[in-house]
């Protein structure tokens, strides 16, 4: 399979990829890890005139920690180096639980956090991840800098807010209150395949009283279900198992579950409860008697 | 005029964008004119004729076509050649020296690691790399780690075991 013909370019800074992106008047899209990208170029559901290929720009490659615990996740960070980072497995449960569940190992070493972000999948992991973390991200245009927040970020499936002249150079993960606990779980027939289900998970806790909750849900509806309203009900509460039973039923009647040959939307739904219970029980101190 | 047709250049189409390329693969720097759409599993097999990476989905999903890029493993048939350019390639060809098989190699001869032999090539790549990051791998990280690649013949049994007798083996080399 081929990708129809297209120009390609391979700027040396963000700004000349602005310049080229700000030239093509919509007509460009921007290559970085390419393991979505790529595919629908071969399938023809994308047919740019022109790729930007920004692999070649410095400085988007940084995982870095600000003194006050903010995530900085540059725009070429790809899966794997979350994945082997000690860092991000001390200091950020959720993603390092979601790094070694994205995709297959081998596509993790090319395929990049804020490629994917960007790219909207309904069934994306790092969507539902940015969502519960409450993250945003830093674009770039030729007017200079924006944010973006996750919750305004994606507005349907493969359809984000960026402008046609606009590149996302990093996210962000806010400090946590506290102590930053959480997880992620996916349901997957196999590895590789969309999710049945999956549920992040992110929590600021001070010893087991939750101070910020924040959930998200990816393979159960047509786009990533933001549920971080229905996790505020943990909020000021102590991990219980009443208050897990309790937010684990909220959160299960977000999710838009569609039957389909992974499972009908009663499993599925009950793979969330499922999934909320086990993350919440996982980081509760008083454990379930 | 030799015959009655006579094919004659036309002029090339100054449309089509081309771009020379130069590629490390297996340690030789290779140059060449590509169009940016070319794959590198394509620019590998039909353009340098290093036929062991295969295609098999040509959808990212079965790992056939996985080659080592600076090192770390890739699937060929999701990246653009072009992007390649100045870059490392590794590919099954560049494993073995003309007298030796590569451990990884000798594991699947030993193991019966394979049955008709098209998942190898890639299996074997992401093996390496494997080994690479964790020279003393459970059963498990083999599984894990080669959970990108498809096979349809072995059930995988004994792929595991060849990678294991080939970490065993690379341990002990290297002591």
């Amino acid at each position: 399979m081929y990708p129809s013909r297209f120009k390609y370019e391979s700027p040396k800074s963000v700004e000349e990829a602005i310049a080229l992106l700000d030239a093509a008047k919509g007509d460009a899209k921007i290559l970085a890890g390419g393991q979505s990208l790529v595919p629908m170029l071969k399938l023809r559901f994308a047919f740019p005139e022109q790729l930007v290929d920004i692999n070649n720009i410095p400085g988007l490659n940084h995982i870095t920690f600000d003194a006050d615990g903010t995530l900085h996740i540059g725009a070429l960070v790809r899966h794997e180096q979350l994945e082997f980072s000690k860092e991000i497995a001390a200091k950020q449960p959720t993603i390092a639980a979601a790094a070694p569940l994205v995709a297959d190992p081998i596509v993790r070493t090319r395929g990049t956090f804020v490629g994917s972000v960007c790219h909207a999948d309904p069934q994306g992991d790092w969507a539902a991840t940015m969502i519960a973390l409450g993250g945003h991200l830093v674009v770039q245009g030729p007017k200079g800098k924006r944010t973006i927040e996750m919750k305004d970020f994606v507005l349907g499936p493969y359809a984000n807010a960026l402008n046609y002249n606009e590149i996302a150079i990093e996210a962000v993960i806010p400090a946590p209150k506290g102590v930053a606990r959480g997880g992620y779980l996916k349901l997957e027939r196999r590895v590789g395949d969309f999710a049945t289900a999956s549920v992040a998970v992110a929590l600021d806790m001070d010893g087991n009283r939750v101070l910020r909750a924040g959930m998200a849900l990816a393979g159960v509806g047509g786009k990533t279900i933001d549920a971080n309203e229905e996790a505020s009900y943990l909020v000021g509460k102590d991990l219980t198992e009443a208050n897990i039973n309790q937010v684990a039923d909220l959160v299960a009647a977000k999710a838009e579950p569609k039957t389909d040959h992974r499972g009908s939307s009663e499993y599925k739904r009950q793979i969330v409860r499922t999934f909320v219970k086990r993350i919440l029980l996982a980081q509760s101190t008083q454990k379930a008697a | 005029m030799s015959s009655l047709f006579e094919e004659v250049q036309t002029q090339p189409n100054a449309d089509i964008p081309v771009r020379r390329v130069t590629i490390n693969v297996n340690g030789e720097d290779r140059s060449a004119n590509i169009e940016p759409r070319l794959l590198l599993a394509d620019l590998l097999r039909q353009g340098l004729k290093l036929t062991g990476t295969h295609k098999g989905c040509d959808t990212t999903s079965c790992g056939a076509c996985t080659v080592l890029f600076d090192g770390r493993p890739i699937k060929s048939c999701t990246m653009l050649a072009v992007q390649a350019d100045g870059h490392e390639v590794q590919t099954v060809e560049g494993l073995a020296t003309p007298s030796e098989l590569h451990p990884i190699q000798e594991g699947f001869k030993q193991e019966h690691g394979l049955q008709c032999g098209f998942c190898t090539p890639g299996m074997m790549l992401a093996a390496k790399a494997l080994l690479e990051r964790n020279p003393n791998p459970t059963e498990d990280d083999v599984r894990w780690g080669l959970s990108g690649n498809l096979c349809r013949c072995t059930g995988y049994q004994n792929i595991v075991k060849a990678v294991l007798w080939a970490a065993d083996k690379m341990r002990a080399e290297s002591i």
